[in-house]
């Protein structure tokens, strides 16, 4: 694995890998010593293009609990604000030669690019709307400590499906270990054409009491001024995970930061089921598994440098005609 | 007296003797081996092939019986960026780019900074042309001030310096009650309003088709009706006013439906379509490459088969490149924050050729014809293969297999949705208004 930039790149063999090995640094993070010399020396470069608490947090814990260096690089009140583009940011920065960069932007697709403008492993913290793989991969690491494996298990995502990365990056990870997954919200914030990722699209809680997992998406406030909804109180009379709506056996996840009283109701998060608090800490030793599994292994070269030369695609076309013809 | 529509750079008209090329202009109509001598920038003599003998002053061209003489190409839609984003394109550029794709005349879209929406700017803008570029460009004024839609511009003096018509391209004419205006006062000053057809409320936050793909990678998406529901409303206008208007690059079955509707009930409507919306899919969107990121977006396969049928029935009467140059860090950026535009004017016919020609979807003639047709839409001449017309032609050769932007591209930019495919079929020399305005650099070399 040179990078991680989709979900879609793992299959479940690798997110499996990334799991255990992320069970065996939980250890040591029970340790009175939390600390490996696993990546001792190598550079860990966070660049943050969006606020960001937990994410970045974790990313530094994960890298510091394996003896890397990390600098935090966030770009408000950096020369990004003098209007630097992501190429130039990313150059600059590559000079430093880090080995890896945690990327998280406001833009869909912006870690893969980045992949091909530097030879640092890349790791994408939320890209847009896109994907958040680590956080999949955190969910699914909570998930199978608490219910052993999720083979066949009912999983609801609800809520603003349409803004969150972390609904697609986890509706891809949950069906690859072998999940069915439904998705319910409000129809303006369920985005058209979603059903082709194989999950089943509902828009009320009805059916809700036959979900194992029901797992709620965070309802940004700012959502409101664009009417997708009507108003948070509705929202809230419809698609509030509450006591009334959660059964005893359902485990409750959400990836934070909770607005009480809106997405979830106060009893539900402090309920035995809420494993909102577990998810948290498996940041940390899942993110401590992706940084080991890109740094520490076998070095495989890297490639690197700006858009690939055009003879290339030429040779990549006529190897695959799929790809390289025009459609007919 | 108004202006000429078109204006071209200084030229050398051409004494040329075209020998054994096989010349195919379905409006001649002719389809047959010939040869074909330009005297003076004139068509002089069409016959046989082998018949005509060279005289000293005539450059031979010989196409062994194989090389195609067509018609030169007409694009009724390129992006210029003059003035103001001559970074991007110039009018030299941008006309060299398009002579290279076998056109002999473009018309150029007003969104440029400041916008084409006055007179004197017109006159400047002509003035320029008439110095810088290899073939014809007539330009297509905006129909309100600074696309703002909220003003008519001055179309009436506009009209009399030359504008071919009038377009908001890139921009929609958000009101209705604006855009009736600007079809009542056209019974006074002529010329073709192009539209650019799309409901922004609708559109508005997205950047790709609305669809599985667009869900899959998070970006927002356009819905068709955004495009489609315009198209309706603007052709019942039309109608309404008996106005003439023309629909810029259709990008969806729905729109092509509507223009069906509109034309079965007479009113004034024409359409061009692109040769991205006809060979791509938001499929080819999945990699994120900025290249694909134009406006109207690259929509499903069902909607790029129903404008595949649209051109051929003639619904769609003509292929427009929309030839959209942007530099390359403009480019090199998050899908997201890339601008919209891809280029076309180096590709279109080769594109085109191996996409649907090659694979049997449409008669090299009608191709043809599609890719001139713009012409006579905008009340202009169409460059026919004929005695004692203008030489207006453009010799290819269509077994020849090429990569597109291998050998680097004619225009300034090279964000070409196309660069990278091979692609048969090469314009190797266009003439234009009776001078060569562009020879394939290794054709050129061979001939040598």
């Amino acid at each position: 694995m040179n990078h991680l930039l989709s979900i879609e790149d793992l299959d479940r063999a690798a997110i499996e890998r990334i799991v255990e090995q992320a069970t065996r640094f939980a250890e040591v993070s029970d340790r009175e010593i939390k600390k490996v010399p696993a990546l001792r020396g190598r550079m860990v470069l966070n660049l943050f293009y969006e606020a960001s608490t937990r994410t970045r947090s974790s990313f530094e814990l994960a890298a510091k609990r394996l003896s890397a260096d990390v600098v935090n690089f966030a770009a408000s009140g950096s020369s990004v604000e003098k209007g630097e583009s992501l190429k130039d940011t990313v150059l600059t920065l590559s000079a430093h030669k880090p080995d890896a960069i945690v990327l998280r932007t406001p833009w869909a697709g912006a870690s893969e690019l980045v992949s091909k403008w530097c030879s640092a492993a890349i790791v994408n913290a939320g890209d847009g709307k896109h994907e958040h793989p680590t956080q999949a991969l955190l969910d699914v690491y909570t998930l199978r400590r608490r219910l052993g494996g999720i083979d066949g298990a009912s999983i609801w995502i609800v809520g603003d499906v349409a803004h969150s990365r972390v609904a697609r990056s986890n509706i891809i990870a949950f069906q690859r270990m072998g999940a069915k997954v439904t998705l319910a919200g409000p129809p303006t914030l369920i985005p058209r054409g979603i059903e082709a990722l194989g999950c089943e699209v509902r828009y009320t809680l009805d059916e809700l009491p036959s979900a194992d997992v029901v797992y709620a998406l965070r309802m940004q406030r700012e959502r409101m001024h664009e009417t997708w909804v009507p108003s948070l109180r509705e929202y809230s009379s419809w698609y509030q995970i509450n006591g009334r709506r959660l059964r005893p056996r359902q485990v409750l996840m959400h990836p934070g930061p909770v607005n009480r009283g809106v997405e979830l109701s106060g009893e539900v998060v402090d309920s035995p089921q809420a494993v909102i608090t577990a998810q948290v800490e498996a940041g940390v030793v899942v993110r401590m598994a992706v940084l080991y599994e890109l740094l520490a292994g076998p070095r495989e070269p890297r490639r690197s440098g700006a858009r690939a030369p055009l003879a290339e695609h030429a040779v990549a076309a006529a190897a695959s005609p799929a790809e390289g013809q025009l459609a007919s | 007296m108004a202006a000429e529509p078109l204006v071209h750079g200084p030229q050398q008209p051409a004494d040329l003797l075209l020998r054994d090329v096989h010349v195919l202009d379905p409006r001649a109509p002719l389809d047959a081996p010939c040869d074909v001598r330009v005297h003076d920038g004139l068509i002089a003599e069409i016959a046989g092939a082998g018949t005509l003998e060279g005289d000293e002053t005539a450059e031979i061209i010989d196409g062994g019986g194989r090389l195609r003489l067509l018609p030169a190409f007409f694009d009724p839609h390129v992006h210029l960026r003059t003035p103001g984003q001559e970074h991007k394109e110039d009018l030299q550029s941008g006309t060299r780019a398009a002579a290279a794709g076998g056109y002999a005349a473009v018309l150029a879209m007003p969104n440029t900074d400041p916008v084409l929406d006055s007179a004197p700017l017109l006159r400047s803008l002509r003035d320029a042309a008439a110095r810088e570029a290899c073939i014809s460009v007539g330009f297509l004024p905006a129909i309100t001030r600074g696309l703002q839609g909220e003003q008519l511009t001055e179309m009436a003096e506009l009209r009399q310096e030359g504008a071919v018509g009038f377009t908001d391209d890139g921009r929609p004419v958000q009101s209705a009650g604006m855009l009736r205006k600007a079809l009542q006062y056209q019974r006074l000053c002529g010329g073709v309003l192009a539209l650019h057809e799309e409901d922004e409320t609708l559109s508005r936050g997205g950047c790709m088709h609305e669809g599985a793909v667009s869900a899959a990678l998070g970006l927002g998406g356009i819905p068709t009706v955004s495009e489609s529901t315009m198209v309706a409303r603007d052709a019942a206008l039309a109608g309404y006013e008996d106005a003439r208007v023309h629909f810029q690059h259709l990008s969806c079955s729905d729109s092509v439906d509507a223009v069906a509707q509109a034309k079965a009930r007479g009113f004034g409507v024409s359409a061009e379509v692109s040769p991205h919306h006809l060979l791509l899919t938001e499929q080819d969107v999945r990699g994120m490459d900025t290249r694909m990121k134009m406006h109207p977006p690259l929509a499903t396969e069902a909607d790029r088969l129903a404008l595949v049928e649209g051109l051929r029935t003639g619904t769609i009467e003509c292929v427009a490149t929309d030839h959209a140059p942007h530099a390359r860090d403009e480019k090199e950026v998050p899908f997201e924050q890339a601008p919209m535009g891809t280029t076309g004017s180096e590709t279109a016919f080769a594109a085109l050729h191996t996409g649907l020609v090659l694979t049997g979807v449409l008669e090299l003639g009608l191709l043809v014809e599609r890719m001139t047709a713009g012409a006579r839409l905008f009340e202009l001449p169409t460059p026919l293969i004929a005695v004692g017309e203008p030489a207006n032609a453009t010799l290819v050769d269509l077994d020849a297999t090429w990569v597109a932007g291998e050998h680097g591209w004619e225009s300034r930019s090279e964000n070409c949705c196309f660069a990278g495919r091979a692609l048969t079929g090469r314009v190797l020399l266009t003439i234009a208004q009776g001078a060569v305005v562009y020879r394939e650099r290794t054709f050129a070399m061979a001939a040598a």
